[in-house]
């Protein structure tokens, strides 16, 4: 039965009843096709691209007028105070746009969130990519990927609710919204990123290097230490940079915990006083100036330089990122 | 080259030593045909190894000479791997895996419980079947073994060049130092390894299939250099390559899904296999 079917199979195989070359009108069919298709594709994809582009030119073209108003002299008086004065009174009968506080208050949340956020997401890279079991890790990660998922102003209630009053009461601060506060709440939002992306990058160093290290009696710690970490180094910068993305970006968290006072806290590593970020300044402010005027422009300046921000972290994280890839390879690197 | 590998002093390596009663009286070479002074150093008696339930070798029983190359031949899963990295413990690293029976390298079990494994691995080197350097210099790899040994830097260049002369590379490499282990050949890499492994003294050399992955020329690099290297250390190599066994083992295992078939000399075992299944397998009816 079966001998005689594949006995047919192979007679109906033997001649070529079906044309080998396409008719006019499939080939022109297929051209076109495919051409539509390719350009379609291209078009979806420009847009994304185009309203990246169109960001970057609107806030640019929205942010310069502050600065480039009137004579040249004013112009420079304008940026320098933009850059170096600690006073923002931007509505004041005599308004003054100076942006320190703002910058500085970024870089406190960020920097303070980054403190408590790497260590405690290198270590738990490290027990997820070479010490939990399989089946720990299977269930473990996804965990921890869902504090990325909630949303942020669900962590501002947190932040207002539960970690201000504890501040208040056990760090004896004047204000439970504060640096502090918002850095250790930027810290939770960070770390799912980072230990993402760190964990990647040190299990995807490979088995043989590990087994070399055992191999020359090296204990797991050593390993770790001296062989998985530096292999995986690369990776481990960008998911730094990436969770401090998380952190310079983040709005709604720092709307409600940092305390918003444009100040710079004396004495400087006084995490306590509070502060206000640049994010927070554009979210809170920008609904209430009149558009055109002043205000409005330099809120934009403020954007801009945020988004200058981003954009070289975003650099820096892919470079890495593409350093890491290259490693995981095993490809040559100098 | 032969000279410089003689020329490292007898009395700096050292022999496994490990101070606890040992469990087993060291045994001399009975059976196999060899010279006489030969002394066993790795015993394997009704040993065992499962991965979870299902057994990785069955009831291996074989000694292993010291000063002399043994290969281990059979067709893939049947263990061979699976035994050479009892011998190192490395086995340990896949989740699941119990042992039964006696495996002993110069008398101690190595699956006891209290054994020294830092200790154990050091003395006992090996080389993977990739190369697999650390994304490190070429210094810092074979450094890394001794550094955690805590020799001190003074010693470390000395030791660097000792080693990399031992594994036929220093010539090559003696410029590039502190460039990185990864910008080498297939087969410098792999020389590397081997140096790396050499550099924690050690007296026995595992090498799990260490040409598989390199061309002929390089594979006859590493053979010289095995036939070399067995003038000061014990070697057994694991290998898919019947040639390769013939050319550089004195001694030659035969296993066979997880059993050892045959082990005998290696003259022997190429030209009067005692056994149908290993005269199929050398002669490519099967496997």
């Amino acid at each position: 039965m079966a001998d005689n079917k594949n006995n047919s199979l192979l007679e109906q195989a033997a001649d070529f009843s079906r044309p080998l070359l396409l008719s006019p009108a499939q080939d022109m069919k297929g051209y076109i096709l495919s051409h539509l298709g390719r350009a379609f594709l291209f078009l979806i994809t420009c847009t994304s691209v185009l309203s990246v582009l169109l960001i970057f030119v609107f806030i640019i073209k929205e942010s310069l007028p502050f600065i480039f108003q009137g004579t040249w002299s004013a112009s420079i008086n304008r940026m320098w105070e933009f850059f170096t004065s600690v006073r923002w009174y931007p509505e004041a009968g005599q308004p003054e746009f100076g942006a320190l506080t703002l910058f500085a208050g970024s870089i406190y949340v960020t920097f303070g969130a980054l403190l408590f956020a790497v260590p405690t997401s290198l270590i738990a890279a490290m027990f997820l990519s070479d010490i939990a079991p399989f089946q720990v890790k299977q269930i473990c990660k996804p965990i921890i990927e869902v504090l990325a998922a909630i949303p942020s102003v669900a962590y501002g209630f947190f932040a207002v609710l539960v970690v201000a009053p504890w501040m208040q009461t056990h760090l004896g601060l004047s204000t439970g919204t504060n640096a502090l506060n918002a850095s250790i709440i930027l810290a939770i939002m960070a770390i799912p990123t980072i230990v993402s992306v760190a964990d990647d990058a040190m299990s995807s160093t490979g088995r043989a290097i590990r087994e070399a290290s055992y191999a020359l009696g090296a204990t797991r710690a050593e390993t770790l230490v001296k062989v998985v970490m530096p292999a995986a180094h690369s990776g481990i910068i960008a998911a730094i940079i990436l969770g401090m993305m998380r952190a310079i970006g983040e709005t709604m968290v720092v709307w409600m915990a940092a305390g918003n006072a444009s100040q710079i806290p004396t004495p400087w590593w006084n995490l306590g006083s509070a502060v206000r970020t640049m994010t927070a300044t554009i979210a809170g402010e920008m609904g209430e100036t009149v558009q055109g005027s002043q205000h409005y422009h330099s809120l934009f300046m403020v954007g801009l330089i945020l988004l200058a921000f981003t954009f070289m972290l975003n650099l820096c994280s892919e470079y890495f990122l593409a350093q890491a890839k290259k490693i995981g390879k095993g490809g040559k690197r100098k | 080259m032969v000279t410089k590998v003689l020329s490292m002093p007898s009395n700096e390596r050292h022999v496994i030593k490990i101070n606890r009663p040992k469990m087993e009286a060291k045994q001399g070479n009975p059976g196999l045909s060899g010279s006489p002074e030969v002394n066993t150093i790795i015993e394997s008696r009704n040993f065992w190894l499962y991965y979870g339930s299902k057994p990785g070798v069955r009831d291996i029983t074989m000694k292993v000479y010291s000063s002399s190359v043994t290969a281990i031949i059979g067709p893939s899963g049947c263990g061979k791997s699976t035994f050479l990295r009892s011998i190192n413990r490395m086995n340990d690293l896949v989740p699941g895996t119990h042992a039964k029976g006696y495996l002993g390298v110069n008398g101690t079990n190595v699956y006891d419980p209290k054994i020294n494994l830092v200790n154990l691995r050091q003395q006992i080197g090996m080389v993977f079947q990739k190369p697999n350097p650390f994304s490190k210099s070429i210094y810092d790899n074979i450094v890394y073994g001794p550094k955690l040994q805590g020799v001190s830097k003074a010693d470390l260049d000395d030791l660097v060049e000792k080693c990399l002369h031992s594994a036929a590379l220093w010539d090559e490499v003696k410029d590039d130092l502190h460039k990185s282990a990864l910008a080498l050949s297939g087969g410098q890499q792999q020389r590397l390894c081997i140096a790396r492994a050499l550099a924690t003294k050690p007296n026995v050399l595992l090498m799990d299939e260490p040409c598989s992955a390199l061309d002929p020329i390089a594979t006859g690099r590493i053979e010289d250099l095995i036939i070399q290297l067995k003038k000061a250390y014990t070697i057994v190599i694991v290998t898919h390559n019947m040639q390769q066994a013939a050319r550089v083992s004195d001694r030659t295992a035969f296993f066979c899904l997880g059993e050892l078939i045959e082990y005998d000399t290696t003259d022997h075992m190429f030209t009067n296999p005692s056994n149908k299944q290993t005269e199929d397998y050398i002669t490519g009816r099967f496997g």
